[in-house]
């Protein structure tokens, strides 16, 4: 009963927008290669399976790749920050700042420095796009201590080693969460985005440029399908493991 | 044969401000003796949290001596020979009751057998023994800070420091947690020292009440408070409970507390 609660009003909504979508395009008469029905959508889904699927994981690869790499500068970023004032202080407007820009415009010099086909020159504007929100989340999280819990740590004559283990880290990890959710959506945006400006012949961004360029919108529409799945994919991974690991936060408490 | 647990000599301590300084403490001059519950009474802003955190070294006296276990109390804090309850339970968000428990005895790097051994112990000594699994969030305040308590005494220290640790609770838990606190002291003959702003709770507690005046915080006077140990329910029903409330409360009223 609460599952069908929870799930059947957003299940209702989204199968009403796809009729109304359908009867639109059908009742106005507007031409299939401006907007596609759903309907033309799911069957070009299903003959181009093969290869929008295989170009939606090359994708995925170069999302995951920059994924990681910019989590874990992050993440080590964030460290040397809030270990050391002077580091904050010099940097962290700079990275604030960074953090505005739209890094995805890298796209055609990274073409450049590693070759247009090269997944690197993907995930490496991937990795800058992450880092950012990751970095400066973390930041936060690691220094967003109450004053309280560190005299605690300090009566009970804990290392620094010791506070940043013991209260620093599990307090950072939501934030960490919060931002990885955000770097998720990023990280396909950008593998994407950059593969507009050329790519692998493999790839889901090439897939869908070329497909709309030659007016085939039926199949540009699957494969902003897959993307779309993918997206909610990873979200869900992301989701997963922050009930794991931090069932604590009062947005998880049962 | 005594020894002196914490030893105050002329302690002082100003806070400097933007535009004026503070005076919080003058001169303090006390002498608490090992096994004693001492209670530090006095209207907000007097200054008897601050003179708890220069005992524990969370805050460094403008002048004057300060010896805790015999020590320098920077020395004291790294040998852990205190714990500490603040008014807040302080307790980890992350980590389920029997965790923090076990808090202080990680920092010390304790084996984990022996962690875990040692934890259970205090868990019961609160009387907590069903909720060692339990997060912090899922027990009402009184229990959470009664797991402080257990965290603060998990290390068996020589000297326990509670600053208002009930202040937070409703006047019943706060009753309550007094019985527990007497209980837990007479088992473990640990020293206390106790700040409040309530006159009954410092009475039934304590074996001394140093009453001191609004700030600048000065001891406006000692109560020896004589009432039979073992303290108990009936205590506060004790025709000498109620003399040596007005003994503090005039103690007060001299320091020009209205």
């Amino acid at each position: 009963m609460t599952r069908l609660k929870k799930w059947g009003p957003p299940t209702l909504v989204f199968l009403a927008v796809l009729a109304a979508w359908e009867i639109w395009v059908r009742a106005s008469g507007i031409q299939g290669f401006l907007l596609p029905p759903p309907s033309e959508v799911v069957t070009t889904l299903r003959q181009e399976w093969s290869v929008v699927w295989a170009a939606g994981f090359f994708t995925l690869r170069e999302a995951l790749g920059g994924l990681i790499g910019g989590t874990v500068l992050g993440v080590l970023a964030a460290f040397t920050a809030s270990r050391w004032i002077v580091i904050r202080e010099g940097v962290m407007p700079f990275y604030v700042a960074m953090g505005a820009a739209p890094i995805v415009a890298l796209a055609p010099i990274t073409n450049q420095w590693f070759g247009i086909t090269n997944p690197a020159s993907k995930m490496t504007v991937v990795a800058v796009m992450v880092f950012f929100p990751v970095m400066i989340n973390m930041t936060r999280g690691l220094g967003d201590v109450g004053n309280d819990k560190l005299e605690l740590m300090r009566s009970m004559a804990a290392s620094e080693g010791g506070t940043l283990r013991k209260v620093r880290l599990p307090n950072a990890l939501p934030y960490l969460f919060s931002a990885l959710k955000v770097a998720v959506v990023l990280s396909l945006i950008g593998a994407i985005v950059a593969e507009y400006f050329g790519g692998s012949r493999d790839a889901l961004g090439v897939y869908i440029s070329q497909q709309a360029g030659l007016t085939r919108m039926a199949e540009a529409w699957s494969g902003i399908v897959v993307a779309t799945a993918l997206g909610a994919a990873l979200q869900l991974l992301i989701v997963l493991a922050e009930r794991l690991l931090i069932p604590w936060h009062p947005s998880l408490r049962g | 044969m005594t020894t002196t647990m914490v030893g105050l000599n002329g302690v002082g301590k100003t806070f400097k401000g933007r535009n004026a300084d503070t005076t919080a403490l003058i001169a303090i001059d006390l002498a608490i003796e090992e096994g004693e519950f001492v209670s530090l009474l006095g209207p907000s802003g007097c200054g008897k949290s601050t003179l708890l955190r220069i005992i524990g070294d969370l805050t460094p006296p403008t002048s004057g001596e300060v010896t805790v276990n015999g020590k320098a109390p920077e020395q004291a804090r790294r040998d852990r020979d205190y714990g500490m309850v603040f008014q807040q339970a302080t307790l980890l968000d992350w980590r389920r009751v029997l965790k923090n428990i076990a808090l202080p005895l990680e920092v010390m790097n304790l084996p984990s057998a022996e962690r875990d051994r040692r934890a259970r112990e205090m868990l019961e000594l609160v009387e907590l023994g069903e909720f060692g699994d339990h997060y912090p969030w899922q027990l009402s305040g009184g229990m959470q800070q009664r797991v402080a308590i257990a965290r603060a005494l998990a290390l068996q220290p020589a000297l326990l420091l509670m600053d208002e640790p009930f202040g937070a609770l409703d006047e019943m838990t706060r009753e309550r947690m007094q019985m527990e606190l007497m209980r837990i002291w007479q088992q473990t003959h640990t020293t206390v020292v106790f700040v409040t702003h309530s006159i009954p709770e410092a009475v039934f507690l304590s074996t001394r009440v140093v009453v001191m005046s609004p700030r600048p915080g000065t001891v406006a006077g000692i109560v020896d408070i004589d009432l039979p140990q073992p303290r108990e329910f009936e205590t506060r029903e004790h025709p000498r409970f109620f003399v040596k409330l007005n003994e503090v409360r005039e103690t007060l009223r001299g320091a020009g507390v209205d």
